[in-house]
This record gives structure tokens, sequence and C-alpha cells, in this order.
């Protein structure tokens, strides 16, 4: 469920990629044209121009790292839920996030990049993900808000791209949105009830809103005049809806959750426009965003870390499970012969 | 009524402090496939404390709840096996960290599992109506806990020399913790007398001959066990429940008052 | 062994999510053998009880027609319209047919 504005550009520093214009059969490419101007479907055996293909990869490929190593910050929690229904509740959450990886990066292996490669991306840092989740989650409150705030981010990101051109990454999406909608609920569900309990609760969730609060909006992305992929992403239907029309859709979404549950949002600037008929809101701190997708967040190292660690330190299981199913094929071989 | 009570928790016991432990995978496993069903395995075994804490709950009467069995009571209250306590790894003392080891994870859900798909078969029968029904229930997921840490056993003891070798340790680490099994616990005698519990020296031969065949389509060599027994059922734990009960309890504790 | 052959074959996953209905694709997953697929597909693709049976194939096994030939596989059926029931009036009197 966490994609951002993904479409960040996977090497440091670079903010923004040339359209290239197609050498490519122009007959093909015209009805690679005509089809996405129909709104129509690619599937993977379909001809596609490279760039397609390679944004397609990078984007579906940062959401799988994302909803990966998103597993993480809410994970910290997992041991110390307390109580035993929060803590089922965030593991079947957690697991699902994995599940959501693992649809994902099945999507973009039908683009023909493996999941090996694309995890060797993330894990020599090269590619991106959601800068949500260089952020530490300090208390329990933090479970509560990630599902609300940050899985309510996500959820205005996603719910369009179900309707994406490429065939694969929309079924994904569509899988992920229909199991996707408890965590959102559950969140914001928990953070009702902590609300009724004591003063030290409220405060705990009082204090973690403000902490994330600026990072969700970030999530959306840069605004669209500084988000050249966006626009090459619209045209190609694998971006539906503009980074800045999702943040104020956000934003409009949340103000009045923020009331039913009793939370001050930190933005002095936060206020009905009359006029515009939506919520003005200040400045995001955009150096600090930039700052965290290139690798200087407070746990980019950390994450990062803990993804190769995991990675590594399974490899041998790995490998003994296709050594395995190598050893017991060749038995039933030996005993057809 | 006390029987029952202790009987109880040693079983809701055994499945939360495993279910924790086969929490710890969760965004660290070998492959993202195994995250998952691991925390499949995790949920059920919390959801079967669940039940078993709400029972006890209930015989208790007055202000008990799960949550005040599983977050208020001290590690020497706790009646889970002691083999289901310990870290993810080969032997150390109990403020040694070292890296979860997934060799001992399979082995340990193995010989649990196999275990309690026959206890909770004969559980089925108990006089005791309620756990009946949670043993039934319980059963069906203990039979796929079973076959998924079975055939890992296998892809592992039969896999790479590498992973024969260390699921071979993890294996003579863990089996002389299963001893604790056959040896009856005040608490399981009574249990047993009143029609509650099983006895659970009845199941130790069918036991073996899950464990034997397995260990042979492993190509691993069962143990020989012999010195000291286990206590954890009675109370007397490892160096390593305290640890894990002070990171489970802290928050819970940290607001008694707290509502969640 | 390369890398390349490190990695453990991809499965296409079916699920009939109740008897009855056909097994319909829905994903795909990462195991060392079917055995191994069709457990993971369990824990992977059914955890809201979506299936009561599961299919694996490994996915270089499945052979699939080429788009490019989609114009001759395809449009030749388009102007068989006599195969359909709507091609034919029948009286009205005559009721369901």
């Amino acid at each position: 469920m966490y994609t951002q504005s993904f479409n960040v550009p996977d090497s440091p520093g670079a903010k923004t990629v040339a359209l290239a214009p197609s050498s490519e059969d122009p007959a093909l490419q015209a009805a690679f044209d005509a089809r996405i101007d129909a709104d129509g479907r690619i599937e993977p055996q379909d001809w596609m121009p490279e760039a397609y293909r390679k944004t397609l990869v990078r984007q579906i490929s940062q959401h799988a790292h994302s909803e990966i190593v998103g597993m993480l910050p809410e994970g910290n929690w997992i041991s110390r839920a307390p109580s035993l229904k929060r803590k089922a509740i965030l593991i079947a959450k957690v697991q699902d996030e994995g599940g959501h990886g693992l649809y994902l990066y099945s999507a973009a292996e039908t683009l023909g990049t493996s999941r090996d490669q694309m995890l060797d991306g993330l894990h020599s840092g090269r590619a991106k993900y959601s800068s949500i989740f260089n952020y530490p989650t300090l208390t329990w409150a933090d479970v509560g808000v990630i599902g609300w705030l940050v899985d309510g981010a996500a959820i205005m990101n996603q719910v369009p791209l179900c309707r994406c051109s490429y065939g694969p990454y929309a079924r994904a999406m569509v899988r992920v949105c229909k199991e996707e909608s408890f965590h959102q609920r559950q969140g914001y569900e928990a953070l009702l009830v902590m609300m009724t309990g004591t003063a030290e609760q409220k405060a705990m969730v009082q204090d973690a809103v403000n902490r994330w609060w600026w990072k969700c909006l970030a999530m959306f992305g840069p605004p669209d005049a500084d988000s050249p992929n966006s626009a090459q992403g619209m045209r190609w239907g694998i971006k539906r809806v503009s980074n800045d029309e999702l943040r104020q859709k956000f934003v409009d979404a949340t103000v009045p959750q923020a009331k039913v549950l009793g939370v001050t949002l930190p933005d002095p600037d936060l206020k009905w426009n009359e006029e515009r008929q939506h919520y003005d809101y200040g400045q995001i701190d955009w150096a600090e965003f930039w700052e965290t997708v290139n690798g200087n967040g407070p746990c980019n190292k950390e994450r990062l870390a803990t993804r190769v660690k995991a990675h590594n330190e399974g490899q041998w299981v790995r490998e003994a499970a296709l050594a395995h199913a190598a050893k017991k094929k060749a038995r039933e071989m030996k005993d057809a012969a | 009524m006390s029987a029952a009570v202790d009987y109880l928790l040693h079983l809701a016991d055994n499945a939360l402090v495993l279910g924790q432990r086969n929490a710890e995978w969760c965004g660290h496993g070998p492959i993202l496939e195994e995250d998952i069903a691991l925390s499949n395995v995790s949920l059920d075994l919390i959801g079967q404390a669940r039940l078993l804490y709400q029972l006890v709950a209930t015989l208790k009467g007055g202000d008990c709840t799960e949550d005040k069995l599983a977050y208020f009571r001290d590690t020497h209250e706790f009646r889970n096996y002691t083999l289901l306590e310990l870290p993810h790894h080969g032997p150390l003392s109990g403020y040694a960290q070292s890296s979860l080891e997934y060799g001992t994870t399979i082995v340990r859900n193995f010989l649990y599992s196999a275990l309690m798909a026959l206890l909770w078969e004969a559980l089925e029968k108990s006089a005791n109506a309620d756990l009946a029904a949670i043993a039934a229930k319980s059963l069906k997921e203990v039979r796929y806990h079973l076959r998924h840490s079975r055939d890992w056993l296998v892809r592992l003891g039969d896999g790479t020399d590498e992973s024969h070798a260390r699921v071979q340790a993890s294996l003579d680490h863990l089996f002389a913790y299963t001893q604790e099994f056959w040896a009856h616990s005040p608490a399981e005698a009574a249990a047993i007398a009143a029609g509650i519990g099983v006895d659970v020296t009845t199941l130790r031969a069918d036991w073996d001959a899950i464990v034997d065949a397995a260990l042979s389509e492993a190509t691993l060599q069962r143990p020989a066990v012999s010195g000291y027994v286990t206590e954890g059922k009675q109370g007397i734990h490892s160096e390593h429940l305290g640890f894990l009960l002070a990171e489970m309890q802290s928050l819970a504790r940290a607001h008694p008052n707290g509502v969640w | 062994m390369t890398t390349a052959l490190k990695e453990w074959p991809l499965w296409e996953i079916f699920v009939r999510s109740k008897q009855g209905l056909e097994h319909k694709h829905c994903g795909s997953l990462h195991a060392a053998d079917a055995a191994q697929a069709l457990e993971m597909a369990r824990d992977v693709y059914t955890r809201r009880q979506e299936g009561v049976s599961i299919w694996v194939v490994e996915s270089k096994a499945i052979t699939a027609s080429n788009p490019d030939e989609k114009g001759e596989l395809f449009d030749p059926a388009a102007d068989k319209i006599y195969r359909h029931p709507t091609f034919y009036e029948i009286p009205e009197e005559v009721g369901h047919m």
C-alpha cells in the first residue's frame, strides 16, 4: 500500500529524466499510443516502448520495495503490542504488506526483470522506496497513526492505480486495495480507543500525529510543477491523478477525521478556503524530503541494512530448498527410468 | 476448577510464547513467502492462546481478562514448556545476542507441532466441552504447522551440506528440551485425574514415530538425550523467558490503566 | 551455481474460490518445487478464505499465444453471428427456446 509519488529517479541526485523520443518501430509505437489513448490495457507479451517498460519496472519495483521496507517500522511494535488483539491485528497487517510486496514483485517480473535483480537494486542502494519508512516508530501510537495517515495517503495513491494501463500492475493493485481496506480502519480505530484512555495515551496520539503529518503530505511526492516524470506517467496511464491533486484530496479527507478523533493537525496555515472549496495548508519541507529520499533520513541506513541482513542470512535456506528440490527430482527421474 | 485453570494456562502459555517467537520473523524471513507463512503460524498460535485465556478468565471470574493473564503475570507464573521460550539460535546465555537462525525455528516448530497434533486430537474428547471445542479448531491449525515445519526439516536436512549441518546442530540443541513433554507436572496430573487433560505419555510412541520418520527422510540423526529435564511448565524457566516477557509486557505495564 | 540459478523458479497460482466454480489465475510466487509452491500459495493467496482448492503451474510451462497474431487467431470469429442464439427470430408464442 505504499506507493508515494513513485517515479522518483533511482540514481541519487538526478531529479529529471528526459522523455526519450522513441527510436523504435513507428507503426508499433502508433498502435501502442492508440491503445493507451483509448484507455486500453497493455499485457506482458504486447509490444511496448522500452521507456514504458523501464518506467514501469522502476515504479512497480519501488512500490514493492516500499511494502517490504514498510514492514519494518510497524514490525518494530509487534513484540510489544499492548493487547493480544492488537498484536494479532498488527501481525496480520504487516504480513499483508509482505503479501503486497510479493504481488508487486510478481507484476514487475512479467516485464522481464527477476525478483533477485530488483532486490539487488534495493540492497545496493540504487533503487528507491517510499521515504516515509525512513522515519522511526517511537511509540505505540505511531502504529495507529501509520494506519490512519500513511495508509490513508497510500490508498489515495493506489485506488487510481487499479485503472493503470499495465494489466498485471492494475490487477495487483485491485488485490492490494481490497486487502488494504482494513489497514486504515484498524489504525484509526486503535487511535479512537486510545483517545478514550489516560492523559498519557492521548498525549501519545497527539505526539505521533505531530511527527507524521508533514511526512505524510510529502509522501505524495514533489509538487506537480517540479515533477517532470508525472506528465509522462499520466500520458502512459501509469499515473492517473497528479501529486498535488491527490495531496489536496488527502488533506480534505483527513481534517474532519482529525476532528472526530480529537487531535490537532500541526499546521497553523491549515484552514478551509471557501473560494476553492478545499483546505489550504502550509509549506512542505522539500529539502528534508529529498535528503531522506537520497539516503540521509533518520533510519535509511538501518532499514536497508536490516533488509540486506535478512536476505544474506536467508541465503543458506534458499539454497537448501533448491538443492533439495533438485535431489528429489533426480531421484524421481531415476525411479521412473 | 484450579486443575482446569492451571492446565489451560499451560496450553495457553505454550501457544502465546511460541506465537511471540514466530512473529519475530515478520519482516526478516529468508524469503518473502516464508515471512508470510510464519506470520500465519504465529497468528494461529496467538489465536489459540486468546481462546484459552478467555476460557481461564471465565473460570476465574472477577475482573480477569485474557490480557491480564498475558501481560500481568510474571515469569515464574508462566507454564509453557521451556523449549518454546528459547531464542531462534543455538545455546547462549540469556543476555547474549545472536541473529535469528531459521533451522532452530523449524526444528522447534516441528517438535512442538508433532506433539500438539496428537495432543489436540486427544483433547477433542476432554471432559471440558469448551476445551474440546478449542482443541478441534487448533487441531486443524497445528496439522498445517506440522506439515510446514516437517517439509522444511526435510528440505534443510536433505538440502546442502551447510543446511544439513546447521539443522542437525539445531536438533542437537533442542532435542533435550522435549524430555519435558513426558514428565507430568502436578497440574497435568490433576487435569488428567479430572478428565480434562490428556496423559501425554500415552502419545509418546506416536510422537516418536512422527519424529523418526521425518528425521529419516531428512537424513538427520536423532540425538540421544539425558540429564536435566526442564521445568518450564512448573514455572521454572530458562534465562530467556524473562527477556521475552519484559519486552512483550513493557507497554501494557507502563500504562496499567490504558485502554487499547 | 550461477546467480541466476540461485533464484527459486516462478509459479503461477490458480485458486478455486468455491465448489462449483473454476480455478482462476490469481498471481504468482517463487518456490523451490511444486509441493512448496502449493503451501506458499495457501499462505500467500488464501489468507482471507479466498479458496477451497489451489493449482500451481511452473510459469515456464505455460505457452501463450502471440499477441501479434491476435488478428488471425481471433478476428475470424467476429462475423460468425449465426453462432449466437440472438441471430434467430422465433415467434413469440413459442416461448423460451
